[in-house]
């Protein structure tokens, strides 16, 4: 109950966003609003007086011509702002008082009435609204009230839908629950807790419905079945004007243009509120990859396979998340590289492999694997098959609207050209040889159909199979279960002895990167704070005290303690002392 | 006949279900049976409504359609020929019973068989609503993901600018003010293409223009946002591990994944599309069911309203069924999913 607060105004947190477009809607719809209250006061006249001067062509005295019967166009035009205006705003409080009702009746109805009435709001929304409209007229016959009701009528089940989607979203929230839980009666807790809570989606449609209500009245008045004369709206001069449109075609453009600056108008008002109140706003920065900014390094380490000197990774505002780290990896070498969330580590190995997001700008006096200038190298096939990559999260880094098999031997068919057939048994052997069972139905499935560790030994053998240089494996365990993260753990270091591929192992998991790693880096808040052997590290022979924090925090099956560490460490004066 | 973003929620990152397969036929069982509900439920709600029309026209049904000036023989004669005499449940049974026999009864107006009629009005409809699909994927799947791709993460801020400017504003344009402005500038002033008929293809042209522009910005809008959030998703980066050529990657890897909330969202284009035609018919004068409909009600020719709306109807329940079959093909997982949420 705490919380209450805080959960039920979500809107109140976020700052308004004012955009461009939601600010020349309300201009627009403010024009043709003052228009509806002044120009009947002002234009009867020249609007609906019948005078001799009968389709007229533009003048001082009539802008827009005169119809039929000699009035002016422009005025009626202006004049029939406020009957559509008003026809509009009837049909949307029908579409929304009824839609309310309607939802929260059926949200509270008991469960054998609410799921076959879901149904029904379901069904009737899939249907072209007009449909219903039409319905209604035939009905009523056709004229202005029942334009308005028939419009109104089709717009009930969509708000009818969201006040039940919104009831049930709202009633799950523990401040909901807990009011149920104490016998607070039906109606209270719609009037005292959900309608304040859906009044905001509920306006956001309520105005887009506006806008639909009206180009939806002008469209039943255009055909015939709304407005009738002598009164006049939108749709009724646009009909009027496509009547006589080859005698006079200036006729139908000042309605035309009344219609589309109200539709756009109100169109732009839902439009603007309803990125206003979408939580998830927010523009991208696009930062471009800048190469090589300073001349290779002069030293450069014959034996090293992957060189890195002096990376720099830095964010759209400017804050260095990897801080100029610089390390190598010889042929055949497993460097773990551990550190907590946030510290850089992902960062640094998506940068290696030129996968980094847009926003992110990156730097670096050397990026070479074996000879290949990272930093500037267009040879999609020499970093396809130089480097091998396993991800994260299995369950996101494959298509899910791919079959596993197309996947898997991508880089085979692509870049080494390899037949098809050819491509696909080399990849069963792969993963054979990853211990997949079936590995040919396997690669006929789509991913949801594998388990985590499966698609992650799949991920594995696909990126081997093109004998790549490095392995860059980030995090390849985190999201596994532990029984399964030992066997995947164990493929790594099979691939490892078997063909000699240098690994680059990412984790925060110090336990999972001594296990495997020959060196690690530790590295924290976007720095290496030491270089460690595997064995040094098992020994706790470890200098810095945050590896030591580390080191503490992780849980041995072996020892057993009262209660589990966690790295407390103060870094601040502290990062000096290693660079 | 707009359509807002975020109707489907895209194939997205959700969680895979991490169990070993489970039978693809079982998918499909259970998605079959859930849609011959929905389709049998669709069925009756129709029925029902247009049944009611008759019922619940205001005062004397057979007055108001002999009009307020016939005699009152006349009207007794009417009231007969329709059967109003006979209680509720007994007409609603007959009506039920003519529908069993696939007959609609016969027009007032025409005095002709409804089924006939329909079936020479309706493939002017269906190729005029088939057209501007066509037109509304022809242009919103290439230009949106084009957008997409040309504006990822932050790039060409004035592109995004436009596009969304442009798109959004012939998006809020009804049909029908399109249509009457386009036989101004085509017909009118420059005379290049016909303002009506059925007669050619080029009669066609400014109708499907008319009816398929504006859902072609609304849905070029959600294509291009679908494609921003596509290409960020974590298999676009493996995707792009691979090296692939762009051609490639962008049409092998994330056309795919656009394809569930685009054809979603084309699927709902499509039924308002079925009713723009109704409302552009009447612009272009095109001998659809639109126009019938429209003159029905105008003359309460009650058996060709009831017959055009249950066929409209039924039409487009099939037409979202459709959809959901196609939907099932190219992303099996929607099949496990609720038609909703």
């Amino acid at each position: 109950m705490a919380d209450t607060a805080t959960v039920s105004a979500p809107g109140l947190k976020r700052s308004f966003r004012w955009s461009p477009g939601l600010i020349l809607g309300i201009v627009l719809m403010s024009l043709v609003a003052l228009t509806a209250v002044v120009a009947p006061l002002a234009l009867a006249g020249p609007a609906e007086t019948l005078t001799p001067d009968a389709r007229q062509g533009t003048s001082a005295a009539h802008w827009m011509g005169t119809d039929d019967f000699g009035r002016d166009i422009l005025a009626r035009s202006l004049v029939a702002a406020r009957l559509t205006l008003l026809m509009s705003l009837g049909a949307t409080a029908i579409s929304v008082l009824c839609g309310v009702v309607i939802g929260s009746a059926v949200w509270l109805a008991p469960r054998w009435i609410r799921e076959p009435a879901l149904r029904l709001i379901e069904a009737a929304v899939a249907y072209p609204s007009l449909i219903f409209a039409l319905l209604i007229a035939a009905i009523l016959g056709p004229g202005s009230t029942t334009a308005v009701v028939a419009i109104g009528v089709a717009g009930i089940p969509g708000f009818a839908r969201l006040t039940a989607n919104l009831a049930a979203s709202v009633s799950h929230r523990n401040y909901v629950s807990t009011a149920r839980l104490l016998g607070v009666p039906g109606h209270k807790i719609i009037t005292r807790h959900l309608l304040p809570n859906m009044a905001e989606p509920l306006f956001v449609m309520a105005t887009s419905s506006f806008a639909l209500s009206l180009l939806e009245i002008s469209s039943l008045s255009f055909v015939g079945l709304g407005v009738q004369s002598p009164e006049y709206d939108f749709g009724r001069l646009l009909n009027e004007g496509l009547n006589s449109i080859y005698a006079q075609p200036l006729q139908v453009v000042a309605p035309s243009l009344m219609l589309v600056v109200t539709g756009l108008g109100a169109m732009l008002i839902g439009d603007g509120l309803a990125a206003a109140a979408d939580p998830r706003g927010g523009r991208r920065h696009f930062a471009g990859r800048k190469a090589l900014s300073r001349p290779a390094s002069l030293d450069p380490a014959p034996q090293a396979l992957l060189e890195v000197d002096n990376l720099t990774v830095t964010s759209p505002a400017g804050n260095q998340i990897v801080k100029g780290i610089s390390f190598s990896i010889r042929p055949g070498e497993v460097l773990g590289l551990v550190g907590e969330s946030g510290s850089g580590k992902s960062m640094t190995a998506m940068s290696v492999a030129g996968l980094l997001a847009d926003e992110l700008s990156v730097r670096a006096r050397t990026l070479r694997l074996d000879g290949l200038d990272l930093l500037t190298t267009r040879d999609a096939k020499a970093l396809a098959t130089g480097i091998g990559l396993v991800y994260q999260d299995p369950g996101t880094t494959f298509n899910p609207a791919l079959r596993m098999g197309p996947q898997l031997t991508e880089v085979s068919r692509v870049h080494l050209k390899k037949p098809r057939r050819r491509a696909d048994t080399d990849m069963v052997e792969a993963l054979d040889d990853m211990s997949i069972q079936n590995p040919r139905l396997r690669m006929g499935q789509h991913p949801h159909e594998l388990s985590g560790g499966m698609l992650q030994r799949s991920m594995i053998a696909a990126s081997t199979v093109s004998q790549p240089k490095l392995l860059i494996a980030d995090e390849p365990t985190t999201a596994l279960d532990v029984t399964v993260q030992a066997e995947v753990l164990r493929k790594f270091r099979k691939i490892n002895k078997e063909h000699g591929t240098a690994i680059l192992f990412i984790s925060h998991d110090i336990g999972v990167v001594q296990e495997l790693c020959d060196q690690v880096l530790v590295m924290y808040r976007g720095q290496i704070l030491e270089r460690l052997s595997a064995a040094d590290l098992k020994a706790g022979n470890v200098r810095h005290p945050y590896t030591q924090a580390l080191l503490a925090a992780t849980p041995s099956m072996t020892e057993t303690t009262d209660r589990l560490a966690t790295a407390k460490w103060q870094p601040e004066d502290e990062l000096e002392t290693t660079r | 006949m707009t359509v807002t973003a975020n109707t489907a929620a895209g194939p997205g990152p959700q969680a895979p279900q991490a169990g070993v397969s489970r039978r693809p036929g079982s998918h499909w069982a259970g998605f079959a049976l859930r849609r011959a509900g929905g389709l049998l439920l669709s069925l009756v709600m129709l029925i029902v409504l247009t049944f009611m029309i008759v019922p619940l026209i205001p005062g004397d049904p057979a007055q108001a359609i002999a009009g307020t000036d016939a005699s009152p023989e006349t009207v007794a004669q009417l009231r007969g020929q329709m059967g109003l005499d006979d209680p509720l449940p007994v007409r609603f049974a007959d009506y039920v019973a003519g529908l069993a026999q696939l007959d609609l009864g016969n027009s007032f107006r025409f005095n002709d068989a409804v089924g006939g009629i329909i079936a020479t009005k309706l493939p002017y409809t269906a190729q005029l609503a088939a057209m501007a699909i066509i037109l509304v994927l022809a242009i919103a799947v290439p230009v949106g993901m084009a957008v997409g791709i040309l504006t990822r993460g932050g790039r060409r801020r004035w592109l995004d600018l436009a596009f969304g400017n442009v798109a959004g504003f012939l998006a809020s344009l009804p049909g029908y003010v399109t249509g009457t402005l386009l036989i101004v500038l085509f017909s009118i002033l420059w005379r290049v293409l016909p303002a009506g008929g059925a007669d050619s293809l080029q009669a066609l042209i400014l109708p499907t223009v008319a009816l398929g522009i504006g859902p072609a910005c609304a849905v070029a809008r959600v294509v291009r946002q679908e494609t921003a959030t596509v290409l960020e998703q974590d298999f676009m980066r493996t995707a792009r591990g691979r090296r692939l050529p762009p051609l490639r990657l962008y049409l092998r890897h994330a056309l795919p994944n656009l394809l569930t909330s685009t054809l979603t969202l084309t699927g709902l284009i499509l039924a308002s599309l079925l009713g723009g035609a109704i409302i552009i018919e009447t612009v272009f004068n095109y001998p659809g069911l639109g126009n019938e409909i429209v003159q029905a009600i105008i003359y309460r020719d009650y058996p060709l309203i009831q017959g055009i709306i249950l066929v409209v109807g039924l039409i487009a329940t099939v037409l979202n069924l459709l959809v959901d079959l196609v939907l099932g093909i190219i992303d099996p997982r929607t099949l496990g999913a609720k038609s909703h949420g």
